[in-house]
């Protein structure tokens, strides 16, 4: 039941009033720019049509998602100085795609890929190679939806409108069935005009906290003050990271969780959409410069975690650290802005997900291996009705597995989308490795990673856990002679990754077994110096469906 | 070197931020504070214009 005199009512009016406003613009973007919504390329593209603007609203909606809104604080919160990896990893993701997303991009446009597993299939002639790939994407995809739902529920609950059972839930449920129902009909679309109003609300947000909070606690000098006596007396809290090498030098854990999340980030199937529904690689690169704008708000935010300490905040958990600041610092009307901006926060990743694990489904498990002639209108249904089943999979996950588990299917998502580099970003440049070197190489490192992740799990104490809480480590530590590395797994696990995909390689091409047909040429890597014309992004005739 | 080579050559530019932020013992110090702003916490906010000029520099570099 809920707990009618709990809820704060201001708040939640405010919060109810803008999120009927980004429904309203969900169900409107159907009719914006116009196109053939029964098209996959319409539907789950846009229509590669957006530009340097919308590019820009769409990835920073997508990327900056509602979990890490709340998931980055927290860990600053609960650990200090290591919960700040956020800044350099999303500081380092821009060189990155500035120079590889517009190869990605340009021949993608050129052979109409939708998804990073066509491009693989076309690439290496290789069904099983793709299969891997659009496997990988979706099974990263899904926690990380489901994640979404849980920054949802946090505000949820802050506004007061929280309770047990089927009616507590409910809430809940409800966004998350009208968000399905605007995706189903507008597509992408509908995430690329509803971020404008969530960016919107997020910069208005992060600027009030970050200017009136400081004030408020008497200064920066005075949050950081009690940043490091908070440390002196707290375990595992740090306010610089620890080098201490017996226990695994933190700085390393540090290092490699931005440099591995760096390179993960676009390769999650939803930042490959967003990518490629821009109209031109320069688009890609303006963004590259332009993105880091989302980057400080996000340091800003990772700084929250530490004002919530300063105000000597106890949220139950960590996760409550934001939400929590924002009650005590604000006057109701502004907490549901606040909300609003996280919980519209949640619903742009969580449709442009579902479209994008959608498109996976759709082209490269139903259509490449069920219905290879499937028309045109079949592949824009099938998909539709995939971001579906998709989204109410995610809530049903949310709603019967414990949050814990859920963020642990989230770490082992990031470490599991790192293992397509070598198929997806290294095949950008070049075909020396061999398609089923790739695929063994894909799955050594999905199985070293996976295992390795799970061993604290069930082997607790051997890490420093207690007994009974075991959990998903995203860094353990490895022993190489007398240096003990306490890395992120998922560099690791890219590493064997690589070594086996080499060295068989190595092997295949001396014994010349064959590497499959590639659609593509060296000249399709490279966007045409002219502009490409509307009419020919159309017509196109030898490369349709 | 033509404008072509150079252009190219800026993209070794883009190397600079993973040096700068990967070596995290040169950065992991409290010491000088700004307005009581840790050195690690000041470090790291300023490179996010710095890595965002370099960029710039490189994407005007290359501008067709």
């Amino acid at each position: 039941m809920i707990n009618w005199n709990a809820i704060n009512w201001t708040a939640l009016i405010i919060f109810a009033a803008l999120f009927l406003l980004v429904t309203v613009i969900g169900f409107v973007a159907a009719r914006w720019r116009r196109g053939d919504l029964n098209n996959i390329q319409e539907w789950g593209l846009g229509g590669r049509s957006f530009g340097t603007l919308i590019t820009w609203f769409l990835l920073g909606g997508d990327l900056y998602t509602a979990y890490t809104f709340i998931a980055v604080p927290a860990q600053v919160f609960a650990s200090g100085a290591i919960g700040f990896f956020a800044v350099p990893y999303t500081i380092l993701v821009y060189p990155f795609i500035f120079v590889v997303m517009p190869r990605l991009w340009a021949v993608a446009h050129k052979h109409k890929f939708v998804t990073a597993a066509d491009f693989v299939e076309g690439r290496f002639q290789s069904k099983p190679l793709a299969l891997a790939v659009a496997f990988t994407g979706i099974l990263a995809t899904m926690p990380y939806i489901a994640l979404q739902l849980v920054g949802l529920q946090a505000v949820l609950s802050a506004m007061g409108l929280s309770g047990s059972g089927i009616v507590g839930d409910l809430p809940l449920i409800i966004a998350f069935l009208i968000l399905a129902l605007y995706t189903f009909s507008s597509g992408l679309r509908a995430p690329a005009l509803v971020a404008i109003v969530k960016d919107a609300l997020i910069y208005i947000t992060v600027l009030a906290i970050i200017i009136y909070v400081p004030i408020k606690l008497g200064g920066f000098g005075n949050i950081f003050g009690a940043v490091a006596q908070h440390a002196q007396v707290t375990k595992g809290f740090t306010e610089t990271l620890s080098s201490d090498p017996s226990k695994g030098n933190s700085m390393w854990a540090f290092a490699t969780l931005a440099f591995g999340s760096a390179f993960a980030l676009f390769l999650y199937p939803h930042s490959v959409t967003s990518t490629l529904s821009s109209n031109s690689g320069r688009v890609i690169q303006r963004n590259a410069m332009l993105l880091p704008l989302y980057s400080v708000m996000l340091a800003f935010l990772a700084l929250t975690g530490y004002m919530a300490l300063a105000a000597h905040l106890h949220p139950a958990t960590a996760t409550g650290a934001v939400p929590a600041l924002v009650n005590y610092a604000f006057p109701d009307w502004f907490k549901g802005v606040a909300f609003a901006a996280i919980g519209i926060g949640a619903l742009v990743p969580a449709a442009v997900m579902s479209i994008a694990a959608a498109n996976l489904f759709t082209r490269n498990i139903y259509k490449a291996f069920f219905r290879p002639n499937a028309s045109i209108a079949e592949e824009a249904s099938t998909a539709k009705i995939t971001s579906l089943v998709v989204k109410i999979g995610a809530l049903i996950v949310v709603l019967a597995i414990p949050v814990a588990q859920a963020i642990n299917l989230q770490l082992l998502g990031g470490m599991w989308i790192l293992q397509t580099l070598p198929p997806v970003i290294l095949a950008l440049y070049t075909r020396w490795f061999n398609r089923w070197a790739l695929l063994v190489g894909w799955a050594a490192g999905m199985v070293y990673g996976t295992f390795t992740m799970l061993q604290p799990l069930f082997n607790p104490t051997a890490f420093g856990l207690p007994a009974n809480g075991g959990k998903v480590l995203s860094t353990v530590p490895i022993t190489l002679g007398s240096m003990k590395l306490n890395g992120y797994v998922a560099l690791d696990a890219v590493v064997v990754n690589i070594v086996v995909a080499a060295v068989l390689s190595l092997v295949l091409n001396l014994a010349r077994v064959s590497n499959g047909n590639d659609v593509t040429k060296p000249s399709d890597y490279v966007e045409a110096e002219e502009p490409v014309s509307p009419t020919e992004i159309g017509a196109a005739p030898a490369l349709a469906e | 070197m033509g404008k072509s080579a150079m252009a190219r050559a800026s993209l070794v530019l883009l190397l600079v931020p993973f040096v700068a932020l990967l070596w995290v013992a040169s950065y992991n110090k409290t010491d000088p504070a700004i307005e009581g702003i840790p050195f690690f916490y000041w470090y790291l906010l300023l490179w996010l214009p710095l890595s965002t000029a370099i960029t710039a520099i490189v994407y005007f570099a290359n501008r067709k």
